[in-house]
This record gives structure tokens, C-alpha cells and sequence, in this order.
């Protein structure tokens, strides 16, 4: 038999080498719009399967590495592979995947550039989480943000880029101060390798520099209170960028500040109790803030910083239970958020609204569209049989246990708040009458789209009108719905088409299976958390 | 010290930039606020030792080659990244905050959809 093991480190820097060089070459591929879709599926999908090859050999605690140019290990720059960071490139590949389908699906990926942004920005995310060095770290980072930056804003249909600028120069100031904080790591340890770092944390000079660092990654995670900025700049792109972000750039932070307190701080105490002091606060503010919102997007993006403060939580406890049940909210927080996100943009783009109190009746409309949201709707809330109740139940059985009795308190009201504010989506937007405008506003928006327009651009009022006098004469009513006074179109007119559905359906699906399961998927956590607690096996196979 | 003086000046001046409302502002401050994190990676490497260790040059005084790689890199991405920033200045140019931009954006803001007759529900 072929060593499989040694195989696979060595195709190891492929994970980052393969998108991005892909990646370039179909930026330089002439007008062929069906083929730069299809080969960036391809590839999103051999990253996929490579990352589920890698989550399959590290299952028993095996660490992968590769030495980049085979320099000896603590001269070289690593690419290591354990069983964390290989769970959480799985599942973002997974999003990854669903989210480039939904641009496929809506159109948006015939732009010449949006297959190869999304597969750098892979790229990228593939090097932050598999890099074992803090200044790679760096570059990767910003490997990802790049592509990031051209998705926000040829994918926005706002007419100004406040939103997209907020968004660079938040991320380029975090970006800046990592920076610095690596300098400062640099000047105390005189190596920026995680592995040889790792226990450094109890000296002070070394714990403040790290302190910096993590400060900066706390900014790209959106934690309170440094996460105003996440629901203006994820409102003002194309909403499958936002859940294609969802799933890796605050994630990928948050992988971070895992990996980091883990290694570099071994879960000391201090600075446990000041993570799990921001944690709290960020899941508690998120949620209420949440209720406030009156459009459907930053009311999710709301719901994620407090799905960010309950990942923290995880690594706060630093206990085995904690961290298995922080990594398993982490998986089931990406697949969720993504699912929901999505199922905001079908009905953003197809209603040409994302605001409450514009939409209305989705519930008759839409039956396969109200599964999907009932589905991770109540995931996120964390009732069963969804992966959402796997993943909080043992969050609070974990604080519980570890005698922090207020947050485990904290976890089930915010819960509560987070059903609440589903309950607000499932009250305005999928119950109740349909707006007489409806029509209107839909067409108005298949009109912009068609055209390549911004939101703010001028429509003649006369070919909206035609044109939703044809939708509603064209499309006739659901099977089995007969004409009711619920809506002024007898249920005739626009419908969200199926390929918009089914990447949430999906991931909705995921989250089900994932929920049945949830031993499978307490397992996988459990293997990734014992790699974080017991960091000498990582720092053998990197410094050997 | 002056490399200490040069990183707090650098770091002083690019924040107060940054914190403006006009992006070429905030794109200046930016260029001054990544020279500082450049210089802040070179002090931290020492600057006492500063010989080539190669052409019979003193091993034992070599300059630290990593923080030169670092800000080698450093630079290379912060100059990409200035260019992002100059773009968006161009074509954004009534986004600032300033107050011409922020008449621009309360004009465009608010969605108002088309009101056909009969349509108000």
C-alpha cells in the first residue's frame, strides 16, 4: 500500500495552491462564462473532498504536516493539518459550495470575475486554517480579504459603496494591527511559529503581545464591541456574498482565536474569564439587536455575532466538554447561517425586497422555500431534532458543568431572544396577507437585474406595471392552492424558482441530518477538541 | 529611541488620518500606519546588529534577515491594497461622510417603490 499519509502532507500546500492557481488562470480565460462556472465547481468540490480525506485521517488524532521546500521543521513555514482545522475547512467548503451554486443558480456568476474571487478567496481561507505560522497567518488573511473586497462590490446593487468601504478599512485596520501584534511576538520570542510558541502565553511580555493579535482577530469575528460594522458592510453586497462570507471570514477568526488561546495560552485562566466576558456580552447584544432590525439581512447578521459569542463560549470553558460543544455550535453555526442567509437572498432577489414589513404570505407561495426556513429557523433556535439543540445543549451542559452557572442561564434566554426574532421573520414575512405591490416590487427588481441596475437607478413605472401584469398572467397558481381572499393575485405571479432554493434546501438538510446524528457530529468535535487541548502531539509534527 | 519616536509619530498621525471622513485622508493615514507596523517588525528584529552574513561578513553581527522578509511582504500587500482603497476613492467619490456625501446618500437611501395607482395597501 501506498503511504496514503505521506501522500496527502505532501499535497498538502495544494489546498491553497490548486484555487488560487485556478483561480487566476480562469480571470484570464476568454468570454467562456459556462466553463469558468463549471470548473469553479469542480474545484470548490475537490477542496471539499480533500477536506473530508484530511478530517477522515486525522479522525485518530494524526497530525498532518509539510514543511514548505522540506527545510527542517522550526526553519521552515508549515502547513499543518489536525483534526480541528480540518473539521472547520470541510464545513467551509461545504457553505463555500452551496453559496457559489446559489451565484450560479441566480445569474450572478456569469460576471467574468466572481468564479475566480471565490475560489482565491478558498484559497486563502484553506492557507489561514491550515498556515502554522502567524506572519502566513497574515497573508493569508489577506489573500482572502482581497477577493472579498471585488465580490462586495461588483456584486452590489446599492448605488454607493459606503457599505463595501466600511468594510476594507475595518478589516485592513484589524488587518494592520495583527501586524503589529506579530511584530511584537516577533521582537519577544524571535519566531512567529505557532508550534514553538506554544506555552509561551505565561510569560506577561508574550501574553500582551498575543493579547494584540487576538484584539485585531476580534474585530474580523465581529465580537462585541467591535462588531457594529459586520450588518452594514454584509447589507450593502449581494446577499449569497453574505452568506458566502458568513461561513468563512468571521469563522475563519474565530478559528483563530481558538487555535491561538489554545496554543500560544493553554487555556490560562485570565485570560479564559476576559474572552468569556466579551463572549457573553456579544451573544446577549447580538441577539437583541436582532429584534430591532427591520430588514430580514441585518437581522441574520445580527443572529451571527450572537452565534459568535456562543462559539466563544466554547473556548472560554477550556474544558473538554466546553471545547467539543464551542466546535460543534461552530459547525452547526456555519451550515445554519448559511442555510438562512440564502433563503433571505431567494426571497431578496426574487421580491426585490429583504424588508419585513414589504413581504407578506410567503407561507401559501412557497411551501419547499418555508420548509427550508422552518427548518433552520428552528436549528438556530436550537430546538430539536435540528443540529441547533445538539450543539447548544451540550454548550449548556458545558458551562453548567463548569460551574458558570450565569452563562449557561445567559445561553437558553438568548435562545429564547434568537426564537423571537424568527418568530418576528415568520410573522411579517411568510404569514399573513400579501401586499397589494407585491407584483410591482418584484418586477421592478427582475427589471434592474436584467439591466444591470442599481438599486437607486430610476425604472419607467410603466414597464414595471407590464411587466408584473404578465408575471401575474403568466404564472399560474401552486398545485393544490385555490384562489383566496389572502391574496390580491389569486396566487398567480411571481414564484421563487426551485435552483434558488435548493443550495439552503441543502444545507437545511445538513442541519437535519446533522441534528439525527448529532452523535456523529459531537464525535467529530470531540476528536478536534482534544487536538486543541493536547497540543504536544501538534507541536511535535511541526517542529518533529 | 528615534525608531521608538518614528513609530508613535507615524502611528499618531495615521490614526488622526484614519479617523477623517474623506477617503484620501484615510487612505494617507493608512500608508502612515502600515510604515509604522514596518518599522515596529524591523526594531523588532534589532537594529545593533547590521552586517551581511555572507562576503566574509561577521556572522555574529548579522542583520536579522526575517523582519526584512516580513516587511518585504508587508509592503508589497499594503501597496496592493492602497490601490483597493484609491479605487474606491475614484469611483465612490460621493460616499464620503463629508457632508456633499452625506446629502448623496440621504438622496439615495430611503427605496422608494414606483406607486402605481391603486397600489397603496
Amino acid at each position: 500500500m501506498i503511504d496514503i499519509i505521506a501522500l496527502v502532507e505532501a499535497l498538502l500546500p495544494m489546498f491553497v495552491g490548486a484555487p488560487l492557481l485556478i483561480g487566476g488562470v480562469l480571470l484570464v480565460l476568454p468570454r467562456l462564462a459556462r466553463l469558468r462556472q463549471v470548473l469553479g465547481m469542480v474545484s470548490l468540490l475537490a477542496v471539499l473532498a480533500g477536506a473530508i480525506v484530511l478530517v477522515a485521517l486525522t479522525s485518530d488524532g494524526t497530525v498532518l504536516v509539510h514543511q514548505i521546500g522540506l527545510w527542517p521543521g522550526g526553519v521552515s513555514i508549515p502547513f499543518v493539518a489536525d483534526s480541528f482545522s480540518a473539521l472547520i475547512l470541510a464545513v467551509a467548503a461545504v457553505v463555500a459550495t452551496a453559496s457559489f451554486q446559489y451565484l450560479i443558480a441566480s445569474g450572478e456568476a456569469r460576471s467574468a470575475s466572481i468564479a475566480s474571487f471565490v475560489l482565491i478567496l478558498i484559497g486563502g481561507v484553506a492557507g489561514a486554517l491550515l498556515t502554522a505560522d502567524l506572519f502566513n497567518l497574515f497573508v493569508f488573511i489577506e489573500v482572502m480579504l482581497l477577493p472579498s473586497y471585488g465580490l462586495l462590490v461588483i456584486l452590489s446593487r446599492r448605488g454607493n459603496m459606503a457599505g463595501s468601504r466600511l468594510y476594507v478599512i475595518i478589516n485592513l485596520l484589524a488587518s494592520t494591527l495583527f501586524l503589529a501584534g506579530v511584530g511584537l511576538i516577533y521582537a519577544v520570542q524571535g519566531t512567529v511559529n505557532l508550534a514553538e510558541l506554544a506555552g509561551t502565553g505565561s510569560d506577561p511580555a508574550t501574553a500582551i503581545a498575543t493579547a494584540l493579535c487576538l484584539a485585531a482577530i476580534a474585530v474580523k469575528a465581529a465580537v462585541f464591541p467591535v462588531h457594529g460594522w459586520l450588518a452594514r458592510a454584509y447589507s450593502s453586497t449581494s446577499p449569497a456574498v453574505a452568506a458566502l462570507f458568513s461561513a468563512l471570514h468571521t469563522k475563519v477568526a474565530v478559528y483563530i482565536v481558538y487555535r491561538i488561546s489554545a496554543v500560544i495560552f493553554e487555556g490560562d485562566g485570565v485570560w479564559m474569564t476576559a474572552i468569556m466576558v466579551v463572549a457573553s456580552l456579544t451573544l446577549v447584544v447580538g441577539a437583541f439587536a436582532a429584534l430591532g432590525e427591520r430588514e430580514i439581512r441585518p437581522l441574520l447578521v445580527f443572529q451571527m455575532i450572537s452565534g459568535i459569542g456562543f462559539i466563544l463560549i466554547g473556548i472560554a470553558l477550556f474544558t473538554p466538554l466546553g471545547l467539543t460543544a464551542g466546535i460543534a455550535y461552530m459547525v452547526h453555526h456555519m451550515i445554519v447561517m448559511g442555510a438562512l442567509l440564502l433563503v433571505a437572498s431567494a426571497i431578496e432577489q426574487t421580491y426585490g425586497s429583504g424588508r419585513l414589513d414589504r413581504v407578506a404570505g410567503l407561507r401559501n407561495r412557497e411551501p419547499l422555500l418555508t420548509a427550508v426556513f422552518i427548518i433552520s429557523a428552528l436549528s438556530l433556535a436550537g430546538l430539536p431534532p435540528f443540529s441547533g439543540f445538539v450543539a447548544k445543549y451540550t454548550l449548556v451542559l458545558a458551562s453548567a458543568d463548569a460551574g458558570v452557572v450565569v452563562v449557561a442561564g445567559l445561553l437558553i434566554i438568548t435562545s429564547l431572544v434568537a426564537l423571537m426574532s424568527m418568530m418576528r421573520v415568520w410573522a411579517d414575512m411568510f404569514n399573513g396577507k400579501r401586499h397589494t405591490d407585491v407584483e410591482v416590487l418584484a418586477a421592478e427588481s427582475r427589471i434592474r437585474s436584467r439591466r444591470d441596475l442599481f438599486d437607486s437607478d430610476a425604472v419607467d413605472a410603466d414597464e414595471v406595471a407590464a411587466e408584473a401584469a404578465q408575471a401575474v398572467e403568466q404564472h399560474a397558481p401552486p398545485r393544490g392552492i385555490t384562489a383566496t381572499e389572502e391574496d390580491p393575485h389569486g396566487h398567480r405571479g411571481t414564484r421563487i424558482p426551485i435552483r434558488l432554493i435548493v443550495p439552503a434546501l441543502i444545507l437545511a438538510a445538513l442541519s437535519v441530518a446533522l441534528g439525527f446524528g448529532g452523535e456523529f457530529l459531537i464525535q467529530l468535535a470531540e476528536q478536534a477538541s482534544s487536538a486543541l487541548l493536547n497540543t504536544s502531539a501538534y507541536v511535535e509534527a511541526v517542529i518533529g | 529611541m528615534s525608531l521608538a519616536l518614528s513609530i508613535g509619530l507615524l502611528a499618531a498621525a495615521g490614526v488622526y488620518l484614519v479617523l477623517q471622513r474623506g477617503m484620501i485622508r484615510i487612505i494617507l493615514g493608512f500608508v502612515l500606519l502600515t510604515h509604522a507596523v514596518n518599522l515596529l517588525i524591523i526594531a523588532a528584529g534589532g537594529v545593533a546588529r547590521r552586517n551581511a552574513p555572507f562576503f566574509g561578513g561577521d556572522t555574529s553581527q548579522a542583520a536579522d534577515p526575517l523582519p526584512q522578509a516580513f516587511v518585504l511582504t508587508a509592503i508589497v500587500i499594503a501597496f496592493a491594497i492602497t490601490v483597493v482603497l484609491a479605487t474606491f476613492a475614484v469611483v465612490g467619490r460621493n460616499d464620503d461622510d463629508t457632508e456633499a456625501g452625506a446629502e448623496a446618500e440621504a438622496g439615495a437611501a430611503p427605496r422608494t417603490p414606483i406607486a402605481t395607482a391603486g397600489d397603496e395597501s
